[in-house]
């Protein structure tokens, strides 16, 4: 099955939760069986599969509650942002282990944890992670940035927290 | 300061999505500018971070097993391979009437799916929706006027005043090119959507059913078909469904 594993992964980043995971994943691979004459050869079949699953988490109770409920910074196409202010507390994240890591992307925003995630570890390029978010490059690139702002919040946050447990 | 145009570039080129000019201008400052080089070093480490922490969760093998179960292709038994040929011989017309049968059983199903899926879709989108009514009134009286002359059709609003149920407004929606109209309902934190479009016949008469954890309704009286969706509690579709019958 192409990119089960990857594709499981991914469901559940999005939705915290095995049980919803696999549910997510069985119900993407039915659409896209019934769907595959949809797809275009040719074009991303990466993309057009995790397009698939966002959109199957978006309208599932869960992704509705994320999306209703997390309000974002407005972001719009070919925003310039400032320079990124980087500070010594940062460079923790460095050495920071993977486990702290992980609980700062848990908890991030889904629409900052799953433009990371298609960045940094599907290594997706700003095309695809375009067409499987169904938003304009230019805002990819701004969503990008800021998500790694959070992430860089979220570690020393999560880092702070763990020192006073 | 002078750096900030640079560090602006830095993670766009880290992604390798800088074009090759501007990717080899910022090759060249890093090379002279400690500070530049510094900050683009962390992000470099901020990417292996995130793309090792990536990699968490791991599908179950019985999970596995039972997905590839669910798209494999079901395989003719033994008992099909030897016989079928000479029963679909013995019974050819018989065969050819069933699969006909068969045949237009499953494109009604499969319309019907495509059917309730379209509506659910468009009950999502107004869920989404910074504006999700045209005509705003908790008033039966204002909204089932509005609809005159934009539909080709009347039809009958409950009273909702000894109810859970508060009338949000309306909207004209479309399905298969015909318009309908669309009635958003509140009750607690919840709303529904109720479709009412003219009967196209093909469809099926009355239906409950889940569809994406929403509830769904349908059912046909008086030349008209109605689908009432939303993700409240299967009683509170029943509840509502049963008003609607009531007052049509």
């Amino acid at each position: 099955m192409p990119l089960f594993d990857r594709l499981y992964n991914f469901a559940q980043w999005l939705t915290q939760d095995r049980h919803e995971a696999e549910d997510l994943v069985q119900e993407t691979y039915v659409k896209a069986l019934k769907g595959f004459r949809s797809f275009q050869q040719g074009t991303n079949f990466r993309a057009w599969i995790y397009q698939i699953l966002r959109n199957t988490f978006l309208t599932s109770r869960t992704g509705l509650k994320s999306t209703a409920t997390v309000p974002l910074e407005p972001e719009s196409d070919q925003e310039h942002l400032p320079a990124s202010d980087d500070t010594p507390e940062t460079i923790l994240l460095q050495r920071s282990d993977q486990e702290l890591v992980q609980q700062a992307l848990s908890r991030l925003a889904v629409p900052y944890r799953e433009v990371l995630l298609l960045c940094e570890f599907e290594e997706m390029s700003y095309q695809e992670i375009s067409a499987t978010l169904a938003i304009p490059m230019g805002t990819v690139m701004s969503r990008l940035s800021r998500a790694r702002r959070a992430l860089r919040d979220a570690v020393q946050d999560c880092s702070k927290r763990n020192k006073v447990t | 300061m002078a750096c900030d145009s640079w560090t602006e570039q830095l993670d766009t080129y880290l992604d390798g999505e800088l074009p090759t000019a501007e990717a080899r201008a910022v090759d060249e400052h890093l090379r002279g500018c400690p500070s530049c080089a510094a900050q683009a070093l962390r992000r470099v480490e901020q990417k292996r971070a995130v793309h090792a922490a990536g990699q968490r969760f791991t599908p179950d093998p019985a999970f596995r097993a039972r997905i590839q179960k669910t798209i494999a292709a079901p395989k003719p038994t033994l008992w099909s391979q030897r016989w079928l040929p000479v029963f679909v011989t013995a019974n050819a017309g018989v065969l050819l009437i069933a699969s006909a049968f068969l045949l237009t059983l499953q494109h009604n199903r499969r319309g019907e799916q495509q059917l309730i899926s379209e509506l659910v879709d468009q009950h999502v989108a107004i869920l989404a929706s910074a504006n999700p009514v045209d005509v705003v009134s908790t008033d039966r009286h204002t909204v089932k006027p509005w609809f005159a002359g934009k539909i080709p059709f009347t039809f009958n609003l409950p009273e909702l005043q000894s109810s859970p149920f508060v009338l949000v407004g309306g909207r004209v929606s479309y399905l298969s090119q015909s318009p309908g109209a669309e009635l958003i309902f509140r009750v607690r934190q919840h709303q529904i959507s109720v479709f009412i479009f003219q009967d196209q016949g093909a469809r099926s008469t009355e239906l409950a059913r889940t569809t994406l954890s929403f509830q769904v309704r349908t059912w046909r009286h008086n030349g008209l078909q109605y689908f009432v969706i939303g993700d409240a509690s299967p009683q509170d579709l029943d509840n509502l469904s049963e008003l609607i019958k009531a007052a049509g």
